[in-house]
């Protein structure tokens, strides 16, 4: 859409802080190995509708509710849910999509929430670490991570719970050959590698008895 | 009280909780992600704080012009940390802050400030040391016996030389906080390792009396020596609220300011001559060893490490100022450099003697500076040897198997004294039988709660599920910071004494309904019954007996009398066994042995997850981690996590972890366990490279091009 808005706001200098530029071209090239960005985002056509900078209205579906928000566009989808929902489970570590501390299922497909701009997720059913399970509940996967102590000070947990559920989604029966090719998105920096190893398989093995519909 | 009552550990074989695998008290909360860290500090009057930090290393400020954030709509404080004529002697140096409604403002803001400088020369590097110059500062030479009589005798002679460069503590939460000063009273909530000391280093800054400062955290996301202090950015934080009229203020660095400002760990470089005789006993030791720890130079290894007891030293020591961030405490400070330069030496001494170097780590037992550790390194190194299969698998350095991939063993040693710092506790139990345990301490995720519910449950015969705890407040009894391997020993010792002065006070009351004196009774199982069987009641029915009020008593741990709760010196033998592929340079980790004792173990699962977290983070620093700083702009290259590798859950191979539980470390008490294990991995593991490819591979991390360099004999 050619608006008037393009004529009436000034284009964001060079030196200010647009993600969308960043993402597209840095992270969505550099970090695609790991299987974890967005990949419909990355490839969206160059005809798109252009919005901002100032805020806009933002339906955003999570844990399936829709929530609607005024965003400015570069807000990106870790700062909306922290900052503008309060869902701090997803966590800000490296802000650049290289961590993984900031990892959820959008459309049923892991990503970096960090690497995904909060407007680009709209239309999408967005899953964070706190719709796995009600409170005082364990998904499966959190309660293996608990019963093989993997985690330490728990910052990178969040994430590597929710990289270990859409893993398990696409490899229900792994090896653990596989949970260490198939988890190398996420960092810990505890060294808990260890207990996490264990934690993915038996949680592969409780949801397999668990949850036959899933598998 | 008539007697001090005993509060020593019950016997081994009769602890109920203590020594169990109970699993981590946190865990639930963690792995759902409901654990709200201090970073996760959400509210609807929250403003969001961000820096202009400085891109020179070295430079003054000529001007700062605030004007263009104060400008924009939603700016609501702006405070400048480096005014005009400020040198800066580093980059990353915080120059001006700003607080905003929105995080992306505040970011935009602080970009917007506007900073001139007068550029200055810089060096940002430290590992060539004839290129410091007059930044090199000699420590001047230390001489024990006369080496130059003992090198022309030594019937062997070994020289390498060795480096182990900066590293980036790289907590995944960075360091930060939030802040809300309303009128004479502060509430800080901050990520830190001394929640205890936190306000009263604050208040001095912000001329509020420590008691007007309540600081509260629940969960911390990472530490590892570099979160002890409430740094600059927690005054500038209250500044911004003070400013911004009171609302609360957070204040986290973004990784790029994390990785230059927060915290590193001091390179360590060295030059070594080892001499002995051929059966392999060491008599002389020569180093010229240099290192920096930012601005300051610093970073100071204890060389020779453990085998201090070498006859015939010499040693030279500089210290190198950088125009880089200053260094920080890192698990088992200088231990790490010291244990490699020293184990690679000893290495490269057995490979020169042709000499197996378990022998030789072990012929030189006498040498260990930790005298009374002697006979439990012996038995680590046969216990450490034997799940490494040292004897099958070990061959002489360059002899491994032909192809290009290149297969070796290397051995790492580690001391460290722990202890316990000073903790207070107080433990009540009120008259419906409920009991809560109180402690101004924090959980780096090391397990201080489970350790302290295990310990309290102990004593009063409880299951861990009875036991309610609070920490993570300065509100409550005082501990101290969470540093040093020296928290599971004073919280644990604390917890003891005042749960066992809670005890006393429970059987006074308890006693007449059992008809015999109070030293007659003891808790167990639920109950409070009369040694040795007899008379019980339950515990809910001896608590009733308090009455109305409750029972609240207090106990200490004073780290000058520890009364034999605790103990120092843990000592350790770590094994590596690695591949290395002679045409790509890439090392791999095949497996990992750590035999590792910490006296008394109150849980061996949370201990194994100590030891397993220090070699992944070991592997980590040993394979990929290094600060790369640039002498043309003085910038550090890789301030992120992109560049800044990390080892991920593919990379470390298989660990081993042998806690070493024998009955004559369990009766000398808790001792931690934070560093001991973290110290020896770059030792093991360089060692080990070495003994595949036939040459010594002298700088950490032992990347591709590091070992391809020492293969086509380019090493510096």
């Amino acid at each position: 859409m050619k608006s008037k808005k393009d004529s009436e706001v000034p284009a964001r200098p060079p030196s200010g802080f647009s993600r969308r530029g960043f993402i597209g071209v840095g992270i969505g090239s550099g970090a695609l190995g790991a299987g974890l960005l967005e990949r419909p985002a990355a490839a969206e056509p160059a005809g798109a509708a252009v919005v901002g900078p100032q805020a806009v209205p933002v339906t955003l579906n999570i844990n399936g509710k829709p929530v609607n928000l005024t965003l400015e566009p570069r807000v990106t989808l870790l700062d909306a849910l922290r900052n503008y929902i309060g869902l701090t489970g997803a966590k800000k570590a490296c802000d650049r999509g290289v961590c993984g501390s900031c990892t959820v299922m959008l459309s049923g497909k892991t990503v970096y929430a960090c690497a995904v701009l909060a407007i680009d997720a709209q239309g999408k059913e967005i899953q964070t670490i706190e719709g796995l399970a009600a409170p005082g509940e364990l998904h499966p996967v959190s309660a293996a991570f608990w019963n093989h102590d993997a985690q330490q000070c728990g910052y990178c947990t969040p994430g590597f719970v929710m990289a270990a559920t859409g893993f398990l989604k696409e490899n229900p029966s792994p090896t653990e050959a596989d949970v260490r090719h198939g988890l190398g998105g996420n960092f810990c920096r505890c060294g808990t590698y260890m207990g996490i190893r264990k934690a993915v398989l038996e949680a592969a093995e409780t949801m397999k008895k668990g949850r036959p519909s899933n598998g | 009280m008539a007697n001090t009552p005993d509060y020593s550990w019950p016997p081994m074989e009769t602890r109920q909780v203590m020594g169990q695998n109970v699993k981590r008290l946190d865990g639930p909360q963690k792995s759902a992600g409901r654990a709200k860290y201090s970073s996760d500090f959400t509210r609807k009057d929250l403003l969001f704080a961000a820096y202009q930090t400085s891109p020179y290393a070295h430079a003054r400020v000529t001007s700062v012009d605030t004007t263009p954030a104060e400008r924009m709509p939603g700016v609501k404080a702006v405070h400048v940390v480096s005014p005009a004529g400020t040198e800066v002697q580093w980059e990353g140096t915080e120059i001006a802050a700003v607080a905003a409604v929105t995080e992306e403002i505040a970011q935009e803001a602080a970009h917007n400030i506007k900073v001139e400088y007068e550029v200055l020369p810089h060096l940002v590097r430290e590992d060539d040391l004839t290129k410091a110059g007059s930044r090199a500062k000699a420590a001047g030479e230390k001489v024990v016996g006369d080496p130059d009589q003992a090198f022309q005798q030594a019937e062997v002679v070994s020289d390498g030389h060795y480096g182990i460069p900066v590293v980036t503590h790289c907590c995944l939460e960075s360091h930060g906080q939030v802040t809300e000063w309303r009128g004479d009273h502060v509430n800080v909530w901050p990520s830190t390792q001394d929640v205890t000391r936190y306000a009263g280093t604050l208040a001095p800054n912000l001329k509020v009396p420590t008691a007007n400062i309540d600081v509260e955290m629940n969960y911390v996301g990472g530490g590892f020596g570099s979160k002890f202090a409430p740094d600059a950015w927690g005054e500038v934080c209250a500044r911004l609220s003070q400013k911004a009229g009171g609302a609360p203020v957070k204040l986290f660095l973004d990784r790029t300011t994390e990785q230059l400002i927060a915290g590193n760990r001091p390179s360590a470089f060295a030059k070594i001559k080892l001499g002995g005789k051929k059966d392999g006993t060491i008599t002389a030791w020569q180093s010229e060893s240099w290192s920096t720890g930012g601005i300051a130079g610093g970073g100071s290894p204890p060389l020779p490490y453990i085998i201090a007891d070498i006859p015939n030293q010499r040693q030279h020591h500089s210290a190198v100022s950088v125009n880089c961030g200053p260094a920080r405490a890192w698990r088992a400070p200088n231990n790490q450099q010291a244990s490699y330069l020293t184990c690679c030496a000893i290495e490269d001494f057995a490979a020169k003697a042709t000499l197996d170097p378990l022998e030789v780590f072990r012929t030189n037992i006498n040498l260990y500076a930790p005298q009374a550790r002697r006979a439990t390194y012996t038995w680590q190194l046969d216990k450490a040897a034997e799940l490494a299969e040292w004897k099958k698998l070990w061959k002489p350095r360059g002899q491994a198997q032909s192809g290009s991939v290149k297969r070796g063993l290397g051995i790492g040693f580690n001391a460290w004294a722990g202890m316990g710092h000073n903790s207070q506790c107080r433990a009540t139990i009120h008259s419906d039988g409920s009991v809560q345990i109180e402690i101004g301490t924090q959980d780096l995720g090391t397990g201080t709660r489970t350790v302290i519910a295990q310990v309290a449950a102990e004593t009063f015969g409880l299951p861990v599920s009875a036991v309610g705890l609070t920490i993570g407040s300065n509100q409550l009894p005082p501990d101290s910071a969470s540093g040093g391997s020296t928290t599971v020993g004073g919280v644990s010792a604390s917890t003891r004494k005042a749960t066992v002065n809670a005890l006393a006070k429970l059987y006074e009351v308890a006693a007449p309904a059992l008809g015999v004196d109070p030293s007659q009774l003891e808790a167990r199982g639920g109950k409070i019954q009369v040694k040795g069987g007899g008379k019980s009641l339950t515990w809910a029915e001896a608590c009733r007996k308090i009455g109305g009020g409750a029972i609240s008593e207090t106990g200490a741990n004073d780290s000058r009398n520890p009364g034999g709760l605790i103990a120092a010196g843990a000592s350790g033998i770590q094994i590596a066994d690695v591949s290395v592929d002679v045409e790509t340079g890439v090392v791999k980790v095949n497996r990992y042995v750590a035999v590792q004792d910490c006296g008394l173990i109150v849980n061996p699962r949370l201990a194994e997850s100590q030891v397993y977290g220090a070699i992944i983070m070991g592997i980590s620093t040993a394979l990929y981690e290094q600060r790369v700083m640039d002498e043309q702009t003085g910038r550090m290259l890789n301030p992120n996590m992109e560049f800044y590798k990390l080892a991920g859950i593919a990379d470390i191979g298989d660990i081993v972890v042998h806690m070493d539980i024998r009955p004559e470390n369990d009766k000398r008490g808790i001792t931690g366990l934070g560093e001991p294990p973290a110290i020896a991995i770059c030792a093991a593991i360089g060692n080990a490279v070495a003994n595949a490819i036939g040459v010594r591979v002298p700088r950490i991390p032992m990347t591709p091009e590091h070992v391809l360099d020492a293969l086509d004999g380019r090493a510096v």
